[in-house]
């Protein structure tokens, strides 16, 4: 079972936005959906702009699931699963996220299944 | 190879120009050698709005063909030579200037002259008329030196003429000899409607005078005596009374004429000879002459068909009328005098609102006969379709003229209509040719113009095409949606009003109030963007600044790499040197691509998230402010560099450029906003191409707006002339105001006005006339934005909470290493993905 590894104090998060955190090399796109108290966390790499922006994209939902929304294409990302809703052969690494004592936390897999991000060679 | 025949056409009107036109686009063009004679020094131009001579339009302007129009085509244009005579025997045609030409089939589009009542003194200086661009200049010398003007004639054409008039700043009368204006269109109480609507404008109206004699005046050049006693003194008259068809070179060569003039033409628009044709307003149809373009141009077309071997033929034209005298809307259906047997009427009249509308139905009253509106004319196009068409009337036929307090549904809806029914009457397009468009895939109003044509001319079936649309769409099963999204059953106008109204303030009190979910990158920036625009608060506190688009949540210009560019203001593209090196000193040390923008401004390209907060610092010490490139929002307003300095400027073109931009920076609206100010007409500042276009004139501002670049470019319209700047400014603030209350998400001001019902006419209705009575709030209203204004990266670079999020990473200081430069041409650009894998390589070595 993965761990949590605290990331950023919870004020450190802008309601209905997003931020970027590096969590063991790698670029995590955490949000807080103020709506439903609760925080998201995926990979900030769009595979589709090719570039690290996700963490920047607009938050909401569609049809009820929460997304996000790239800010360079505008395509949709479930914030549960990271599948792009617009292609669904297109899709980001999502982790578990939570808050507790004021404290963001993340669960990563020790090798996390990321189909398309481009960054993983330099990281390792 | 075949041997061209050689086509004649005597005349190059609008009505000639017509039909050349078309015979150059129709099936057998090859065929012919066209000739053409136009007796005035330039080729057709624009009569229906000649008096926009005066208000700032120029010949070009008018112009009806482009000026390779001619050669491009092959046709061979005589022109300022007048064809005098024809030789039928032969088969020739010869002109003033000797010029002699063999004709296979000729072609008459003499048109008409005006006539002047043949009352002594009627030659006399400043006695002139009002038909061409010449005459157009002769006024405009005598109104030189003139204070007064006369136009003889209330009809539709001397109201035109009366309106020139006025724009020449002369004391305007006009003098009729029936008892009211318009007798030929209008009723009594139409008349009466319109009479009183133009005297408040300022002009006087003589009615029921019949003038005897134009002798010396003593405070005037001229003075005219009436057949009642009265006189009046005046510098000008301007004759308008009535065309007469000039039919001499017909009459000459021994072709038939009508006993009081005009070329007889059978249904083919042959004359009694059967190789020469006669169209437009020379030429007499079952006894009547048509005064209008619309039925010249149909007889015009008729022509082309025929001389293509098709079946074709002009059996009359419908003279209804719809137009803006003096700003006053004026609509005349069928037989708006109640003439036919047994005909009823009713009547709607309202002195407060200055509304006259009169139906005029058959006995059993089912049938529209013919109608007359004065003051508001929005339902014209129902009336029509209702008169042409034959289509049975509703119960109470007086609920058509009579005004609805209610959401009810009114009108005929286009269901109603048969497929004939035409829809635009400037392309002859049907609702059936519409129909078929619709079904072969058009869904859209700019997608059905490109197909059909149909909207393309005047445009005034907009409004029409538009429900044809939707009804027909419906029908088809595509649901015509204009919710935002799915969050809100609202377009964005119904979002500005529940805002407005519920003085609401935050996107998550409209969302409980209004909406459902959680909101999304639809609605939250269209949302963002009205509470900009209403409230004006900052753009990134808390409650604001999930709703910021992509680029305005970091106050700068993503790029595709994720790095972003930065522009800051150069209020009507002027900078001094100092601020020119400022600029390139921050390009400098961050190391920045550096590009001159087409809003005369510059763009520094490739800042890190993490470097936009130092580059502002520098650049607002250095006396910068945000451009709000990144923004919805005015973006610059360019400008020539005007009477300063050029040799031909008119006025100070820079200085009002800088003054619009720093009135209007910072407005957020549906879509980016462009202005530019031009010095004079020459136009180097490209003003007609923008939301908001200021071209000086002698006389004062001209404004222009709805026009824009980019991938549907669209020229501006002309919304307003000689106006000084405190004027100018108010017109833009309520312009500006409504559009941001009333245009869709992403509506550029030039598709808003082409879907508003009414078009140009209605906007300038609400701003210029107050028609809805809002202008002082739209006012109030752009006041407080201006008044609210801050520079947003001031705020920003200030408050240490706001810069948290200006890092890439919440938790380390690193960059993204994502991001990657290589140089090209001396400055950065980002790499490539052939050049990423070349930099892995060399990283990873």
């Amino acid at each position: 079972m993965p761990q949590w590894i605290n990331v950023c104090r919870m004020d450190d998060l802008q309601p209905d936005s997003g931020v970027c955190a590096l969590v063991q090399g790698q670029q995590i796109a955490i949000f807080h959906m103020v709506k439903d108290n609760a925080v998201y966390a995926i990979h900030n790499y769009d595979p589709i702009g090719k570039a690290n922006v996700l963490s920047r994209g607009m938050i909401g939902d569609i049809k009820g699931e929460p997304v996000v929304a790239s800010p360079l294409y505008k395509q949709h990302f479930s914030l549960l699963s990271g599948i792009c809703l617009e292609d669904g052969s297109v899709s980001v690494a999502a982790y578990p996220a939570r808050v507790e004592n004021g404290f963001v936390a993340v669960q990563i897999a020790p090798a996390p299944v990321s189909t398309t991000c481009a960054k993983e060679g330099v990281s390792a | 190879m075949t041997v061209k025949h050689s086509l004649v056409v005597i005349g190059n009107g609008m009505v000639g120009q017509h039909f050349l036109a078309n015979a150059v686009v129709c099936a057998n063009k090859d065929d012919f050698k066209i000739t053409t004679f136009c007796e005035e020094p330039r080729p057709a131009y624009d009569r229906v709005h000649l008096s926009e001579f005066f208000s700032g339009k120029t010949a070009a302007d008018l112009a009806l063909a482009d000026d390779n129009f001619f050669t491009g085509n092959g046709i061979n244009i005589h022109l300022g030579d007048k064809a005098v005579s024809i030789d039928r025997a032969n088969k020739t045609v010869t002109s003033a200037l000797g010029v002699t030409v063999v004709y296979d089939k000729l072609i008459l589009a003499t048109g008409s002259y005006p006539f002047v009542p043949p009352v002594p003194g009627h030659e006399r200086k400043n006695c002139l008329v009002y038909r061409t661009i010449e005459d157009l200049e002769a006024i405009a010398a005598a109104a030189k030196t003139g204070k007064v003007g006369v136009v003889v004639g209330g009809g539709l054409l001397g109201l035109e003429a009366a309106k020139a008039l006025k724009d020449l700043g002369l004391e305007t009368h006009v003098v009729e000899f029936a008892p009211r204006l318009m007798a030929v269109q209008l009723d009594e109480g139409g008349g009466a409607m319109l009479r009183h609507k133009i005297e408040a404008l300022g002009v006087k109206v003589h009615t029921g005078k019949n003038t005897t004699q134009i002798i010396d005046g003593e405070h005037c050049v001229n003075k005219m005596c009436f057949a009642d006693g009265e006189e009046l003194e005046t510098d000008i008259i301007l004759f308008s009374a009535g065309i007469r068809p000039r039919d001499d070179i017909a009459r000459a060569c021994g072709l038939d004429v009508g006993p009081r003039g005009g070329i007889v033409i059978n249904n083919q628009c042959q004359t009694s000879d059967p190789d020469i044709y006669a169209i437009g307003e020379c030429a007499l149809w079952n006894g009547m002459i048509f005064g209008l373009v619309a039925p010249g141009y149909t007889m015009a077309r008729a022509v082309v068909s025929h001389l293509a071997g098709e079946q074709a033929s002009f059996t009359g034209a419908d003279m209804s009328t719809k137009l803006k005298l003096m700003g006053v809307d004026v609509a005349s259906i069928g037989d708006a005098h109640a003439k036919s047997q047994g005909a009823m009427v009713y009547t709607y009249q309202n002195g407060a609102a200055e509304v006259y509308k009169r139906l005029v139905v058959s006995r059993d009253k089912k049938k529209l006969l013919g109608a007359v509106l004065v003051g508001e004319v929005s339902g014209y196009g129902t009336l029509l379709q209702y008169c042409l068409n034959g289509i049975d009337l509703p119960a109470y036929p007086d609920s058509l003229i009579l005004p609805h307090r209610s959401d009810e549904s009114v009108g005929l809806g286009p269901d109603a209509l048969p497929m004939s029914a035409q829809i635009c009457s400037c392309y002859d397009i049907s609702k059936g040719a519409v129909c078929a468009a619709i079904e072969a895939g058009c869904a859209t109003i700019n997608e059905l113009k490109a197909e059909t044509k149909a909207c393309t001319g005047c445009g005034g079936c907009a409004a029409l095409l538009k429900s044809v649309l939707d009804c027909e769409l419906t029908k088809l099963g595509v649901e015509v949606n204009t919710d935002i999204c799915e969050h809100f059953l609202y377009t964005r106008q119904d979002l500005y009003n529940l805002i407005m109204v519920g003085q609401i303030k935050t996107f998550d009190e409209l969302l409980d109030k209004h909406g459902k979910g959680r909101g999304c990158d639809i609605c939250k920036p269209a949302v963002g963007s009205i509470l900009a625009s209403y409230w004006n608060e900052y753009v990134l506190s808390d409650e604001h600044l999930g709703l910021q688009d992509t680029n305005d949540t970091f106050l700068a210009n993503m790029q595709k790499d994720g790095t972003y560019s930065v522009v800051p203001r150069i209020t009507g593209g002027e900078i001094s040197p100092d601020m020119l090196i400022a600029l390139g000193q921050v390009g400098k040390k961050y190391k920045l691509y550096t590009k001159i923008t087409g809003g005369q401004r510059v763009d520094l390209f490739g800042a890190r998230v993490d470097q936009l907060p130092y580059i502002w610092k520098e650049l607002i010490d250095a006396g910068f402010e945000s451009g709000h490139a990144y923004g919805k929002s005015l973006r610059t307003v360019k400008s020539c560099v005007g009477s300063t300095w050029c040799r031909y400027g008119i006025d100070d073109s820079v200085g009002l450029a800088i003054e619009l931009e720093n009135r209007y920076k910072g407005l957020r609206s549906p879509h980016k906003l462009k202005f530019a100010v031009s010095g004079c007409t020459r136009e180097c500042a490209e003003a007609q191409g923008k939301d908001v276009g200021v071209i000086a004139t002698e006389n004062g501002w001209s404004l222009y707006v709805c026009g824009n670049g980019g991938m549907k470019p669209r020229h501006a319209d002309l919304f307003a002339t000689g106006l000084d700047k405190a004027m100018l400014i108010k017109y833009i603030d309520r312009f500006l105001i409504f559009y941001v209350r009333t245009a869709a998400r992403l509506q550029r001001t030039s598709v808003w006005m082409e879907n508003m019902e009414g078009g140009l006419d209605y906007l300038k209705a609400v701003v210029i006339d107050d028609k809805l009575g809002i202008c002082s709030q739209l006012e109030e209203q752009m006041e407080h934005i201006i008044d609210t204004y801050q520079c947003e990266w001031k705020t920003t670079i200030y408050d240490d909470t706001k810069l948290k999020r200006f890092r890439h990473f919440i938790n380390s200081d690193q960059p993204d290493d994502n991001v990657v430069f290589v140089e090209e041409r001396g400055q950065i650009r980002p790499a490539d993905d052939d050049e990423r894998k070349h930099f892995k390589l060399m990283e990873v070595a």
